[in-house]
């Protein structure tokens, strides 16, 4: 995907000097300024919400909703020191991070065995892989509930930890094998011949050669666990055990009709570490997930 | 371990058979395969089977339940809300969808244009995907507030309207304002990826169809669309079966109201088997998407493989 990418950028012009600068404008510029305007509003809307003084908040007619003069850290501040939000986002980032890494180990060893060891039925369970992509968590959730509750494991991090890569990995799988189907063959015949173990190859050979590959899948791995909502709404119950989205949703959402501004600085706070991680690794990011849909 | 058989000395392994070979692979494949094997069929197949299994059980939360046959199946069909419930699924996923597709495919025959920032203008039309969907559908709930929203006052201002438009809290508009939040989050993914799809397009293609005097519209609907059509179906599919299963954002939006016009499936099953403790009922809703989602997964697939396979093409790699 990258090199078609590349090899694009030189000739991508193609015939577009055709087009006049007027019909550029209304074919191209306008239309493509709507789309990023109403894509980004709501969370400008979000972020200019979280710093309004409270009694601005409901005042759409004596001060402008759009802007604000008196911009305030007081909802943030708020959130942060008198809610258990910091353990909600620290809740999040360790389940996300513990999951994501369990999910890229054992896409790893699965991806590795299915491209290059090749037994027997290795295509046939790279397809099952797929189709376990294909079944959504909503109609898991009812099942795994009782499983959970019988594994004792209801209430616990575990119960998120040990689900999540049941979402993360036939996605990292079939990432990491179409990029480990990149990486030349001889090069691992070479280090057969030279006495290498599987194991070296590898960790030597294969894993260097695929950190790409293995950068993109844990990016996409951890929003998908960052983004996820019913497994931890149905398997966590204590709220100081809750993650960002569920504890958002059940703990400001009560009759306080100032409530908007706690639940915007939520919402912008908890979305924050992702869009920050995100705007280093877009190139990544975009290639999880292009390649995962192209293979 | 088995590595050994591997790393053994020359001789031995040219001495060996290929079926003893085959099966030290197989052996090493097992290994590898275990952790990811371990996690799927424990947290996804097996309570896969299981949910097929409660839906023909009375279980109640705290307790296994008894096999009844048909009878939540027999129950769910006859209730007006269930009805109602996969009416509003379908009217969901069929307009969001539809409308996720031409948007997308839109924005990315836009951004396939030479733009200035084209990178920065990719990378921030991504943000709506990035952000967890309870987090956005947040400020959508704020946005589609009954009386301090947003888009009220703007239009109000503009005169368009005279009092505020009740977007939650009526069917209709409470349907269409869900399906907008949905499209919202949703169009970024299909047209970044269709992005990619066009990209692999050779200008050449384009120079050649101008040569023998197409239109832009031939163009698109001979030589983009034929070259698209694969990542279509995937996209598509993609698209589908998450629209179809959706729950996050009704549970925050709605919850599913005004009066069970906004409840889908995946949220009736929910509100049955969870909060109701009726897990069989609630299993029986949610197998009862099962074969929506087969039907969704055989007419985007194989519909639009179909064609591909009778154009002759075969970039399948």
């Amino acid at each position: 995907m990258a090199d078609a990418t590349l090899a694009r950028e030189d000739h991508s012009e193609g015939m577009s000097y055709l087009d006049t600068g007027l019909s550029r404008l209304v074919t191209l510029y306008l239309p493509l300024l709507l789309i990023v305007v109403v894509l980004l509003f709501p969370f400008y809307w979000m972020a200019i919400t979280a710093v309004k003084p409270k009694e601005h908040l409901l005042d759409l007619d004596r001060h402008n909703p759009l802007f604000t003069l008196q911009p305030t850290f007081e909802h943030i501040r708020a959130l942060l020191f008198e809610t258990h939000y910091p353990l909600w986002l620290w809740n999040t980032m360790f389940i996300s991070v513990i999951a994501t890494i369990l999910a890229l180990v054992a896409s790893v060893f699965a991806a590795y065995a299915i491209v290059r060891i090749r037994y027997t039925g290795a295509q046939m369970v790279g397809g099952l892989i797929f189709l376990s992509y294909l079944v959504p968590p909503s109609i898991l959730f009812i099942p795994l509930s009782t499983v959970i509750y019988q594994y004792g494991l209801f209430d616990t991090p575990f119960a998120l930890i040990l689900t999540y890569p049941t979402i993360l990995i036939p996605f990292s799988t079939w990432l990491l094998m179409g990029y480990f189907k990149t990486i030349p063959y001889e090069l691992e015949e070479c280090a057969l011949i030279d006495g290498a173990t599987r194991w070296q190859i590898l960790t030597k050979i294969i894993l260097p050669l695929a950190v790409p590959g293995l950068i993109s899948a844990g990016i996409f791995c951890l929003t998908l666990c960052w983004n996820e909502f019913i497994y931890a709404l149905t398997f966590i119950n204590t709220q100081d055990k809750k993650t960002v989205p569920v504890a958002i949703v059940t703990a400001f959402t009560d009759g306080d009709q100032y409530k908007w501004g706690s639940l915007m600085a939520g919402a912008l706070v908890g979305s924050l570490p992702l869009v920050v991680l995100y705007s280093f690794f877009v190139e990544y990011y975009v290639s999880a997930m292009t390649g995962a849909v192209k293979e | 371990m088995s590595d050994a058989a591997i790393s053994a000395p020359m001789p031995r392994v040219f001495e060996r058979s290929w079926a003893q070979r085959m099966t030290d692979r197989n052996m090493l494949g097992f290994w590898f395969m275990l952790p990811a094997a371990a996690f799927l069929i424990l947290f996804l197949v097996y309570p896969l089977g299981l949910g097929i299994w409660l839906s023909f059980t009375d279980a109640r939360i705290g307790r296994g339940g008894v096999f009844v046959g048909l009878e939540n199946y027999e129950w769910i069909l006859g209730d007006s809300k269930f009805q109602l419930a996969v009416f509003n699924t379908l009217f969901y996923t069929f307009v969001a969808s539809v409308l996720k597709f031409a948007i997308g495919l839109y924005l990315a025959i836009l951004l396939n244009n030479h733009l200035p920032f084209k990178a920065f203008i990719r990378a921030i039309i991504l943000v709506p995907f990035i952000v967890p969907t309870v987090l956005s559908a947040i400020a959508f709930w704020w946005i589609f507030d009954p009386q301090f929203s947003v888009l009220s006052w703007g239009l109000r201002k503009w005169g368009l309207i005279s009092g505020n438009i009740d977007f939650l809290g009526d069917p209709w508009n409470a349907r269409l304002s869900v399906i907008f939040a949905n499209v919202w989050r949703g169009v970024p993914f299909i047209a970044i990826t269709l992005l990619a799809g066009l990209q692999t397009v050779s200008p050449s293609l384009y120079e050649a169809a101008t040569l023998d005097g197409a239109s832009k519209w031939q163009m698109f609907r001979h030589v983009t669309y034929p070259i698209l059509t694969p990542i279509i179906a995937v996209v598509m599919t993609f698209s589908v079966l998450f629209t179809f299963t959706d729950f996050q954002l009704i549970k925050v939006l709605t919850n599913g109201g005004p009066a069970g016009t906004t409840e889908l499936m995946a949220t009736m099953s929910y509100n049955t088997a969870i909060l109701g403790g009726r897990i069989g009922e609630g299993a029986a809703i949610s197998t009862a998407m099962i074969p929506f989602l087969l039907g969704a997964i055989m007419i985007s697939w194989f519909g639009l493989q179909r064609r591909k396979w009778q154009q002759g093409s075969d970039n399948n790699d």
